[in-house]
């Protein structure tokens, strides 16, 4: 199963991350950590498909807004219990996506990002013209709590720990796949399309399958999502949310499991890290300034690192750089203290 | 450890420390002498929604700046925290914890929207901490009995739409075509006019809506106009509510054109034109705060605060900011009975009587949590670029 | 409102806002033919041409004026932004170029934000605001004009491809890049140039709709997706697909909501992209998928 390495990794991650609701001063983080977590799932899923299936969805909020509003309607209209929901939800999209798929896998590259924007950007029109099933641009509110049998989630504290689990789990199940014979031929698959063709491999198949798999962890992340805040609308699942989890899945690296963890955790570090800097500087600014660093950060990591960070610190050169600078940094440190 | 492990927990360790200082804003604090009022504030400042937001923001500094030269209040100096939600309900959410878990603050202003202020419901009553909206839509305070911490400052969608029924009916209007903007707004003033329509004897002769971002209203004014309406209601904000006049005036509808409050702003007319011209609409006192006879209860604040905000951010006036007026002051004065706890803030804001706001005379009840009634609108008609009262507010 | 008049109305507004698509449209065949590269900047250079357009009014120039500096102040814009964001990424796949690009127009819109502020400016047309009167039906005289502007610049870059020398010099470093430097063309000087007249173009066309339209912070995102749409409906390869598509679109849009359903109106645009995508994978033409070439 797992290679030693990253079995250590994981689970010194774990306990990290099952501290640190402890050691944290407030529990306003723990809303940062769980809103981390959930685009990480996403970014998993879109790893999968963009990392080692080499296709690109610009349109992934789709799949997370579909999952959150079938979540949604099930609890509140049906009377689901959230669990049996969730699992109808991600059985809907992804059959959704599998059908999508068919047609999409396809296209060529390019062709399916844009394919794919243009999918997000119809199902975000339909999410505020079907006012009759979405309650349309107002939404609805009274979405239960997230609750298995007699467990309710609703702190945060305990929330955390559910997205927490599932995240985990979500990993592992990722890290199979990509170890498996599935895997083995995605990755050919993303060298060279014909090449893998030509030894027998279903592309289109394993194309569609990464695809579906993409698509239903987004799915889960929307069921949640939609339990965390009890309340839904079309506006978290426009064209800027797909951007932000491409953003993820770009900034933490394709070609790691680890990957979307270090992106979610870094975008969101840094969009709190720029709202809480800035207004010292322009006390009348709004979030512009996010807003462009979010821009230039992509297009900055696109040109010099379009594998991701990851993948990057994994290269040599980065790696000596990293080094050097921490060095001259270790120094700077030591004739500092020397000169006090 | 070899090198690699070693670089990635000094990757990790950075991350945790942009973490911290991201988070740390809310940490150092230097203690003075009396301890400061603090009031969460979460407004739309940037985003689709920023012509509400920013007039509220202008708004809540200006207050906090007058109340704290006059002393703040029994000697405490009041600081309202600002949060920008972007028009954003997963950043709605993440703004009200922040303000409740590390500002501490006793109660919360805003959101400006009805989307985000159904958003953070949950977190502040899960909370406990009072909250005051400046959004529109009615479902945000009601009902009363399962909003018990949450409270609003603008008039409710209801209210507004029934205050242009009233109008409709008494002109003789029945024959009416809708059109709405397809945003929350829009969204929920069709669904109040369907509610009101029928029982008032009006005949929806045509529905229509439009897409937030559409630069062109042709092709549903055409349907509308081929429908032959005695009048035509708006149900949007600019720039689409500037658009859609525009094209109406192109299209040379004779009907009389009436808009929602959302075009009660200086920005619509300059967007519209000439266009705006006859253009009707109804609207809380503001705009026509000097056009007010002496003995109405809001003149004296109304004109006040429409000359401070003026003067001070060299903005026209906005009835919007009077929403954001309303919110920080009726906490402010609830605060002046019930010091700093939460539970008893919540009390005294709930026990609010009579008090002379921007939008109207708000009345707060166990059953009201909306506080207005019809006499806190007028109907305004523009006239050469300009609002003048055609009714009164009652 | 009888009902040809009616038809009339819907074909007039599918003709304004076909005008408004087709003129975006333009810009992107410019770069895509040149460089192979789909610039979802695109609508933010017709956005700034727009607010540039618009302040410079506001300061008092006449509005000549006004339109040839933003044209000029944008086209600039264009080359800085090929030399910034694109050339560094000359080895990068088509899927990376694509997400550089809406970065790269995330930030602009960032900064178009807080230079200029999220409330609409209006703009006064350039003739008149009476609207015209054709067969019941009625169109603005600015309507026109964008009609005018987008025949204008097809005319221009027509030639320009087709009859010029720097044309010629443009299409051959498309086609074969070795073989363009063997005759002394430089692709870089080609793909800066090809930035800097689609971002003269763009701009153009911010100036001439915003009237209509009103200047926002935020009017690039959907005019560059429609524009894109439009223009695809020729491969992205030819200016007279350009303003086809564009028409076809902006009657599209117009019929769609006037006859079937206003609601969906924005979805039409999306519906056909994804039908186009598709026609394009499953005919094979995967020939019109042009590699980097600059």
């Amino acid at each position: 199963m797992l290679g030693t390495k990253t079995k250590v990794l994981l689970i010194l991650w774990l306990l990290f991350m099952a501290v640190l609701p402890f050691v944290m001063p407030n529990q306003y983080y723990l809303g940062n950590l769980i809103i981390v977590g959930l685009y990480t799932l996403v970014g998993i899923g879109l790893c999968l498909l963009m990392g080692f299936a080499g296709q690109v969805s610009l349109g992934h909020a789709a799949f997370y807004g579909l999952g959150a509003y079938s979540s949604a309607l099930l609890t509140v209209h049906f009377d689901l219990s959230p669990v049996l929901a969730l699992v109808a939800a991600a059985v809907l999209t992804g059959l959704i996506a599998f059908f999508l798929g068919i047609p999409a896998m396809r296209l060529e590259e390019h062709y399916l990002a844009l394919a794919t924007l243009g999918w997000g950007i119809i199902v975000f029109i339909f999410f505020n013209e079907q006012t009759s099933l979405t309650g349309g641009p107002s939404g609805f509110s009274g979405i239960p709590y997230f609750s298995i049998g007699p467990l309710v989630f609703s702190s945060d504290m305990s929330f955390y720990y559910l997205v927490l689990a599932v995240v985990a789990l979500g990993m592992l199940l990722a890290y199979n796949l990509v170890h498996s014979r599935m895997g083995r031929a995605l990755r050919a698959l993303r060298t060279s399309e014909a090449a893998a063709q030509s030894l027998g491999i279903a592309t289109s198949r394993y194309k569609n399958r990464v695809f579906v798999i993409s698509a239903v962890y987004a799915s889960i992340s929307g069921s949640l999502y939609c339990h965390y805040v009890t309340f839904i609308s079309p506006s978290p699942f426009g064209f800027q949310a797909s951007i932000e989890f491409v953003l993820i899945a770009v900034v933490g690296g394709l070609a790691s499991i680890f990957g979307p963890v270090f992106g979610a955790a870094a975008v969101i570090a840094l969009t709190e890290g720029v709202g809480a800097v800035m207004p010292k500087f322009f006390p009348y600014a709004g979030s512009e300034f996010e807003i462009i660093i979010y821009g230039c950060l992509l297009v900055i990591i696109m040109i010099f690192v379009p594998e991701g960070l990851t993948a990057a610190l994994k290269k040599k050169r980065l790696r000596d750089k990293i080094e050097f600078g921490y060095r001259l940094l270790w120094r700077g440190l030591k004739d500092a203290s020397r000169g006090c | 450890m070899n090198r690699k492990t070693l670089l990635t927990l000094g990757a990790v360790l950075v991350l945790v420390l942009i973490l911290a200082a991201g988070c740390g804003g809310g940490g150092e604090e230097t203690s003075e002498e009396a301890e400061a009022y603090k009031i969460g504030a979460i407004f739309d400042i940037s985003g689709p929604a920023s012509s509400l937001g920013v007039p509220e923001r202008n708004t809540a500094l200006l207050i906090e700046e007058q109340i704290n030269a006059a002393g703040g209040i029994d000697g405490h100096p009041v600081e309202i925290i600002i949060e920008d939600n972007e028009s954003n309900e997963t950043k709605a959410v993440q703004a009200a914890k922040k303000l409740i878990e590390v500002d501490q603050v006793l109660a919360i202003v805003g959101p400006s929207t009805t989307g985000t202020s159904m958003a953070i419901i949950d977190t502040v009553q899960k909370s406990e901490v009072p909250m005051v909206s400046a959004a529109a839509g009615v479902g945000i305070a009601y009902p009363p009995g399962e909003r018990h911490w949450v409270f609003k400052t603008a008039q409710n969608d209801s209210l507004v739409i029934g205050k242009v029924v009233d109008y409709l009916v008494a002109q003789g209007l029945t024959r009416v075509a809708f059109l709405n903007m397809n945003n929350a707004f829009g969204d929920s003033g069709r669904a109040e006019f369907e509610k009101a329509s029928t029982p008032a004897g009006i005949d929806v002769v045509a529905w229509e809506k439009f897409g937030a971002t559409d630069k062109d209203m042709t092709a549903q004014l055409t349907r509308i106009k081929a429908a032959d309406p005695d009048a035509v209601v708006v149900w949007a904000i600019p720039p689409s509510a500037s658009i859609v006049t525009k094209n109406y005036r192109q299209l040379g509808i004779d009907a009389p054109l009436i808009h929602s409050h959302g075009v009660g702003n200086r920005a619509f007319i300059e967007l519209a034109g000439d266009a705006s011209e006859g253009v009707i609409f109804p609207v809380g006192k503001l705009l026509v705060a000097e056009q007010l006879t002496d003995d109405d209860p809001q003149k004296e604040v109304l004109v006040k605060y429409a000359q401070d905000y003026e003067a001070k951010f060299e903005e026209p006036r906005s009835t919007f900011g009077g929403h954001g007026w309303d919110a920080v002051s009726v906490v402010l004065e609830a605060l002046k009975t019930s010091g700093p706890d939460r539970a008893k803030l919540r009390d005294a804001i709930e026990g609010t009587e009579n008090f002379a706001g921007i939008s109207g005379v708000f009345n707060f009840s166990p059953d009201d949590h909306a506080g207005l009634d019809k006499s806190s609108l007028v109907i305004v008609k523009i006239v050469n670029g300009e609002w003048t009262i055609l009714e009164g507010g009652n | 409102m009888e009902y040809a008049s009616q038809i009339m109305q819907y074909a007039l507004t599918g003709l304004t806002l076909g005008g408004i698509y087709s003129v975006v449209a333009l810009g992107f065949v410019v770069i895509y033919s040149v460089t192979g590269i789909i610039n979802f900047a695109h609508g933010e250079c017709v956005m700034l041409g727009a607010m540039v357009s618009v302040s410079c009014l506001g300061a008092g120039f006449p509005l000549s004026l006004s339109i040839f500096t933003a044209v000029v102040a944008v086209a600039v814009f264009g080359i800085i932004f090929e030399k910034l964001t694109v050339a560094p990424a000359k080895k990068a796949s088509a899927v990376t170029l694509i997400i550089i690009t809406i970065g790269a127009a995330i930030a602009i819109r960032g900064a178009a934000l807080l230079v200029w502020g999220a409330s609409p400016y209006p703009m006064p047309a350039f003739t008149s605001e009476q609207p015209l009167y054709v067969a019941g039906a009625t169109v603005l005289p600015q309507s026109i004009w964008v009609m005018a502007t987008s025949t204008a610049i097809f005319g221009g870059l027509y030639l320009l491809f087709n009859k010029s020398r720097t044309g010629k010099a443009l299409r051959a470093a498309a086609m074969d890049r070795v073989a363009a430097l063997l005759m002394g063309i430089s692709p870089q000087r080609m793909s800066s140039l090809a930035f800097g007249l689609s971002a003269a173009t763009a701009a153009l066309a911010g100036a001439v709709v915003a009237p209509i339209t009103t200047a926002t912070y935020d009017m690039g995102l959907m005019l560059g997706l429609k524009g894109f749409i439009a223009a695809s409906m020729g491969g992205l390869t030819s200016v007279t697909w350009a303003i086809l598509g564009g028409f076809f679109l902006g009657l599209l849009e117009s019929f769609g909501a006037g006859l079937i359903s206003s609601n969906y109106k924005e979805a039409f645009a999306f519906i056909l992209l994804i039908a186009i995508l598709f026609r394009n994978a499953l005919s094979g033409s995967r020939s019109k998928t042009v590699e980097k070439k600059v």
